[in-house]
């Protein structure tokens, strides 16, 4: 019981919260502008690329930076909406998935160029666990993830239930045609759209780039289970994303459980197919997801 | 003066060309209704208020302003309220979120004016924080005239707000366009109940082909025989 809390729950958590907030992005992008964005794993990476640099020149903890990086990273989103995304607004939609294709090449090709392809690690050394009842060990960076993760779910909530432009996006991802036809302002709303999801990728990079390490294919390597988490918990629903990406990362983790006797249930290896298995599943028998999303 | 004025417009969607040189105009604190049979063009010439539609000739003159083309989010801000006949509300947002989005252009206080509407709509107040998705058909078109009227609008246009609505609810739509209207709102609507619609309008066109086939007074459409007999479906029997 002890194991399976300490290193199968807790780490499961802690990657579900980052798929989580990687998911809401993709989920407002895909309710709101229609299309499924590719480049949104190359947003993780350059978040993750933005703090390693900026801790490099000032020695503070990566999490205090990520007001700072989550708003650099929105603004590079929206000036690449405006330059690739913008001109195609009436086209049809695979010409905007084509697009995002192509970004995604083009940012990881920057980020390889600027950078580099070598691993690099956010926190050197090894932290020692807290332990509390004599029997849970929590790492201080898993305590920071989940809590920066809790927060900015917070936050997020409250600007979609609690102000004009958060209704204003859930209003144009239920209809756009009405949205436009009661007035909203839709160009302003898709800007919303693009920092809020711009922001809360960099902030799964930078949770990410903690738990693990910083390296260019990381944003790529967890784009499809965020696919798989917006897609479980029902595109165009932010609260479904959020509940699908940590229903991934729980069940990802404890996949490798010795449930059966003493060898881990599924070797640790396969344990990503643990996301696609769940997205085919969903895909089949409701493909509405979790919260009832669009089905295409 | 005239609040709104449709003179002479040609257009469609794309190439084709669904409307034929049509004319209409609503004057202040009339209702006035468009009947005609399916696809004679009614709702498009509706959506050419809006912008929605690619106009080859004519004019759409709002309170003697040019507003040919404007883009509908323009539209709306000129005073223009229009509700769909279908999908008018958004699904996922409480009812009072729903009204709060259709104040969306208004920066001042709204409160006041989403009280009033659930005065006007008494059903919606106690359902103001369900999601607009799950109230009935009736219920929903209230929300979506509230939603509508959240703008004080010059002109309020309704496209078939009847439509799949029971007799029961039928009734209480026409009663509520009628009361929107003594409140002073001009109203321009499409309806294909067409004796209910004419009976509370002003005045009627009736539309055939993308073209204007005829225009009177509401009475004077309705006592005309063959209106009766063509648009009207015979006599008396288009009373449900």
């Amino acid at each position: 019981m002890t194991e399976l809390i300490n290193f199968h729950l807790i780490p499961g958590i802690v990657l579900g919260s980052i798929y989580a907030l990687g998911a809401i992005g993709v989920s407002l992008t895909f309710g709101i502008l229609r299309f499924a964005n590719f480049s949104h794993g190359e947003l993780m990476t350059l978040g993750a690329y933005f703090t390693w640099t900026i801790i490099q020149f000032v020695d503070i903890h990566p999490l205090l930076v990520l007001p700072l990086v989550m708003a650099m990273v929105a603004a590079v989103v929206v000036g690449v909406d405006q330059v690739f995304y913008k001109p195609f607004r009436k086209s049809p939609v695979i010409i905007l998935v084509i697009a995002s294709f192509g970004l995604m090449l083009m940012i990881r090709s920057v980020t390889q160029f600027s950078w580099g392809v070598q691993l690099k690690t956010m926190i050197p050394g090894i932290q020692k666990p807290y332990v509390l009842f004599d029997w849970l060990r929590l790492s201080p960076k898993h305590v920071m993830i989940i809590i920066a993760a809790i927060v900015l779910m917070f936050a997020i909530h409250w600007l979609l239930s609690r102000t004009k432009t958060g209704k204003a996006m859930r209003a144009m991802s239920d209809s756009p045609e009405l949205a436009q036809l009661t007035g909203i302002d839709t160009e302003k709303t898709i800007r919303a759209t693009w920092i809020v999801s711009g922001s809360l990728a960099a902030a799964a990079g930078v949770l990410l780039a903690v738990d693990t390490h910083v390296e260019t294919m990381m944003g790529f390597k967890i784009l499809l289970p965020v696919f798989a988490a917006a897609i479980l918990g029902g595109i165009g629903r932010p609260y479904g994303a959020m509940a699908g990406g940590l229903v991934l990362g729980i069940v990802e983790e404890m996949s490798t459980y010795p449930w059966i006797g003493t060898e881990p249930l599924l070797a640790p290896g396969y344990k990503a197919g643990v996301a696609f298995a769940i997205m085919v599943g969903m895909l089949i028998w409701r493909p509405s997801g979790l919260f009832k999303g669009r089905v295409f | 003066m005239t609040v709104l004025a449709l003179e002479g417009i040609t257009g469609g969607y794309g190439d084709t060309e669904i409307l034929h040189n049509v004319s209409l105009k609503v004057d202040p604190g009339e209702i006035v209704v468009i009947i005609g049979p399916n696809g004679a063009g009614k709702s498009t010439a509706m959506k050419a208020v809006f912008g929605l539609l690619h106009l080859t000739e004519g004019r759409i003159i709002l309170d003697d302003k040019d507003i040919t083309n404007t883009p509908p989010q323009r539209v709306v801000r000129q005073g223009v309220c229009y509700v769909p006949q279908t999908s008018n509300v958004f699904p996922n947002l409480t009812v009072q979120e729903n009204l709060e989005m259709g104040a969306y252009v208004r920066n001042d206080d709204i409160a006041p004016r989403i009280q009033e509407m659930y005065e006007l709509f008494p059903p919606l107040a106690e359902k103001k924080d369900q999601a607009a998705g799950t109230l009935s058909g009736g219920q929903r078109q209230m929300v979506a005239m509230g939603k509508a009227l959240m703008l004080n609008p010059t002109i309020l246009l309704l496209d078939e707000p009847t439509a799949g609505l029971s007799p029961k609810f039928r009734g209480e739509i026409f009663k509520v366009v009628r009361d929107i209207n003594a409140a002073g709102t001009p109203i321009l609507m499409v309806e294909q109940n067409a004796k209910q619609a004419l009976h509370i309008a002003d005045r009627g066109y009736i539309l055939v082909d993308g073209e204007n086939r005829l225009h009177d007074t509401g009475e004077g459409l309705l006592a005309n025989p063959e209106v009766a007999e063509m648009f009207l479906g015979g006599r008396g029997s288009a009373e449900q």
